[in-house]
């Protein structure tokens, strides 16, 4: 479903995806494990179509379509979701309002009746039971105030109502407790089904225990230098980076 | 791909869907300003002698006074002599049924949506049309005079109510008070005048609705409300004016009092032409409006949404004179394009126990500059009085200002006083991360400046919060970032 063929992409003048192939059919987990600032975030956000980067070589076909062509909304209403690693805060804009808003649009661009209060609400709460999630949620403003922890579980419960075809989820393991990661993981687990596919950036290992992968991949300096399945990820958690660095034979910090 | 600053000032320079101009005969004053002008205008409108005496004296002291330079805001010099002081529709003979509005007048104010057939109207919302410097139609006015409520033009209540306003004209702002509300009261042309009885709440909506048309005049009306005891009454004001190349003044003058018990709500949508985005033209909103809690236990409201004007230059104020009385200030105020808004309110306490809720949200894009300036002066007789003042700034790109000045003077030593102030920025990642979920930037953006101005939008009355959630969201159209 979703194609990348030799991206490059640039932020703040300098090159950080430096060609990188990849390949994600229907129904499948991908995770992408690698080094801090090898840029995993940056391909996430390039495929969410931040403006701020800039893809200056490559392309990538989502459903046979060319995904960078499209603004952000257009790519998120097509059914690509993105979870934040650092969700962001809006204050004074109620979080039931957001979501109930942002369902619609995805839906009367799916061509199907926009939702009323009490069909949203009958929504949500399922949503909301099956992440143990507190109603109050609903009320507060979009991530304002809400603890690092709360914050992912959001993303994960905006997921789950809006229902996209591709989740790219960045980080979204990291600041959760035990129990929450558990309730997360079941959460993405029970979204699984043979027409959608995850992207997940993740640095441990104990994710994937969880969400089980169909496919590793290790990203360093901008590009993927070694994908197997999810033993590699065992493996990475017992050595580190800094063997496969030098399988491949090029330094990690090599210069641009 | 365009950025989200990019998309923010092309929301910004979204056009201005009033500025059209109706074609009938005006019947001008000649240009300047004289002493004769002020006779003039006197006599168009067949005033009696005490009220021409006080114009003039008000002319003779604007003739001693100064623009003032106080406020934030920069405007080239305005030539006072080069203004058309009255400018009236011709063809107008005294009219006696709604029916007989020139159709253009008619055609004028339904394409601004204000209907002036009853069946039409909003159910619940007198309308007084004020088009340039006369009234000209007044809706529901039997219906309302069945409870002794006097509502109509300001030059007709002279006529027919002299006692009423020779008895409150001047009694809140008067015709020494400042520069702009000085020049007002020598050549105010038209307005409304509202008169609730004793023990009556009005059962709706009273609306005046103001409009520019003719080229080159100045606005100069004139508003008095009076509340007799344990009345109740909502009021509102709204104004458009055609787009034009040089700037247009209007100061206009209001005047609320509230006798015991009484409540007057006074809601503002104010969208006079704002200029164009390099910020040619537009209309200069130097305005004075001021209410006074005369009673016990009385209360006025103020509640603006000020999104049009090149310049806004206004404090509406709450004189708490009767004990337990009460003064709140709602305000939205934004800014866009090169706009520039000084404004806020002054609260005076005197009463005893006396409570005044100010809740301001600045609202700045473009390279506009929104500024706050609020007084709260605590007199030593006010025993126990409080005050509450929010002051929040949101702003849209990074060519825009946003600046706080509140004064606190405090002659009372059981005064409680309480301030807070923010400012936020809407950000781009605010925006991406909207946009990721699947809407517009303008969605967003809208998103963000409802939730901003909320408290203030809860104010004003159900059809009104409509039209200015719609009014604000395209004020701020082409803004984002
Ligand atoms: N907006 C930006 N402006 C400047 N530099 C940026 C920007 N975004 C990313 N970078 C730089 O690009 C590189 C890759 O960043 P990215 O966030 O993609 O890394 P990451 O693999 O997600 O790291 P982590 O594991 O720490 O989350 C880093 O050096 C980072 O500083
Ligand atoms: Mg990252």
């Amino acid at each position: 479903m979703l194609t990348i063929r030799n991206l490059h992409a640039r932020v703040a003048g300098r090159e950080i995806l430096r060609g990188i192939d990849l390949s994600i059919r229907f129904g499948e987990v991908h995770a992408i494990m690698g080094p801090n600032g090898s840029g995993k975030s940056t391909l996430a956000r390039v495929l969410a179509g931040h403006p701020e980067y800039e893809v200056t070589a490559g392309e990538v076909t989502f459903e046979g379509e060319d995904l960078l062509a499209m603004d952000p909304e257009t790519r998120a209403r097509i059914g690509v979701f993105m979870a934040f690693q650092y969700p962001v805060e809006i204050p004074g804009v109620n979080n039931a309002y957001f979501l109930k808003a942002a369902l619609n649009t995805v839906r009367k661009h799916r061509g199907e009746e926009e939702l009323d209060a009490m069909e949203f609400m009958t929504l949500v709460r399922d949503r909301m039971k099956q992440l143990d999630m507190d109603e109050d949620f609903l009320n507060r403003p979009v991530n304002d105030g809400f603890s690092g922890g709360e914050k992912k579980r959001n993303e994960i419960f905006q997921m789950a109502v809006l229902e996209p075809k591709l989740a790219v989820l960045d980080e979204t393991d990291s600041g959760l407790d035990i129990d929450a990661l558990r309730v997360v993981a079941s959460g993405v687990n029970a979204m699984r089904n043979a027409d959608r596919s995850f992207l997940v950036v993740t640095h441990y290992q104990r994710l994937l225990n969880y969400i089980v992968p169909d496919v590793v991949h290790v990203l360093s300096d901008g590009r993927i230098v070694r994908s197997g399945d999810k033993a590699l990820a065992l493996e990475l958690e017992d050595k580190g980076y800094g063997w496969l660095e030098q399988a491949v034979g090029s330094p990690v910090r090599e210069l641009r | 791909m365009s950025t989200p600053t990019e998309t923010v000032e092309q929301l910004a320079s979204r056009d201005y869907k009033y500025g059209f101009y109706t074609d009938i005969e005006h019947e001008m004053a000649p240009r300047g300003l004289s002493e004769e002008i002020v006779r003039l205008i006197s006599a168009k409108k067949q005033e009696p002698e005490w009220l021409l005496e006080w114009r003039l004296h008000a002319y003779r002291t604007w003739l001693t006074m100064k623009e003032p330079t106080w406020g934030n805001v920069t405007y080239g010099p305005i030539d006072y002599q080069n203004i058309i002081y009255y400018a009236a529709p011709k063809k107008r003979p005294v009219l006696q049924s709604l029916d007989e509005v020139d159709p253009e007048i008619r055609r004028t104010f339904e394409k601004l949506g204000i209907p002036l057939d009853e069946q039409k109207l909003f159910s619940g919302v007198a309308v007084d049309a004020v088009f340039d410097s006369v009234s000209v139609a007044t809706t529901f006015k039997e219906k309302l005079a069945e409870l002794g409520i006097i509502f109509c033009s300001f030059s007709e209540a002279v006529r027919q109510h002299p006692e009423l306003v020779r008895k409150y004209l001047g009694t809140v702002v008067p015709y020494s008070d400042n520069f702009f509300a000085t020049l007002n009261s020598a050549v105010f042309s038209d307005g409304s005048f509202a008169y609730i009885p004793k023990g009556v709440r009005c059962p709706m909506e009273l609306s005046t609705y103001f409009r520019i048309n003719a080229r080159e005049t100045g606005q100069f009306e004139r508003t008095l409300i009076v509340a007799e005891e344990g009345s109740y009454v909502s009021y509102l004001e709204g104004c458009t004016a055609p787009m034009r190349d040089e700037n247009q003044l209007h100061a206009a003058v209001v005047e609320l009092v509230a006798l015991d018990n009484a409540t007057i709500k006074y809601s503002t949508v104010q969208n006079w032409y704002p200029g164009d985005k390099d910020g040619k033209g537009g209309i200069y909103n130097f305005v004075t409006k001021r209410g006074k809690c005369a009673g016990v236990n009385s209360k006025i409201t103020w509640t603006q949404v000020e999104t049009g004007s090149a310049i806004t230059w206004k404090y509406p104020g709450c004189i708490l004179q009767g004990d337990n009385s009460i003064g709140e200030f709602y305000s939205v105020a934004t800014t866009n394009n090169r706009q520039q808004a000084d404004t806020g309110t002054k609260m005076i306490h005197l009463g005893k126990n006396t409570k005044s809720t100010i809740v301001s949200k600045g609202i700045s894009a473009g390279h506009g500059q929104n500024t706050y300036r609020g007084l709260v002066r605590i007199a030593k007789g006010a025993v126990g009085a409080h005050n509450y003042s929010q002051c929040d700034s949101l702003l849209i790109g990074d060519k825009c200002g946003a600046h706080t000045f509140p004064y606190l003077e405090i002659r009372n030593s059981t005064a409680r006083v309480e301030h807070e102030a923010s400012t936020s920025k809407i950000g781009e990642d605010q925006i991406f991360y909207s946009r990721q979920r699947g809407l517009s930037t303008e969605d967003a953006v809208n998103m963000i400046v409802s939730g901003f101005c909320k408290d203030v939008f809860r104010q004003l009355p159900m059809e009104f919060a409509v039209e200015a959630q719609k009014l604000l969201s395209i004020s701020l159209e082409g803004s984002v970032g």
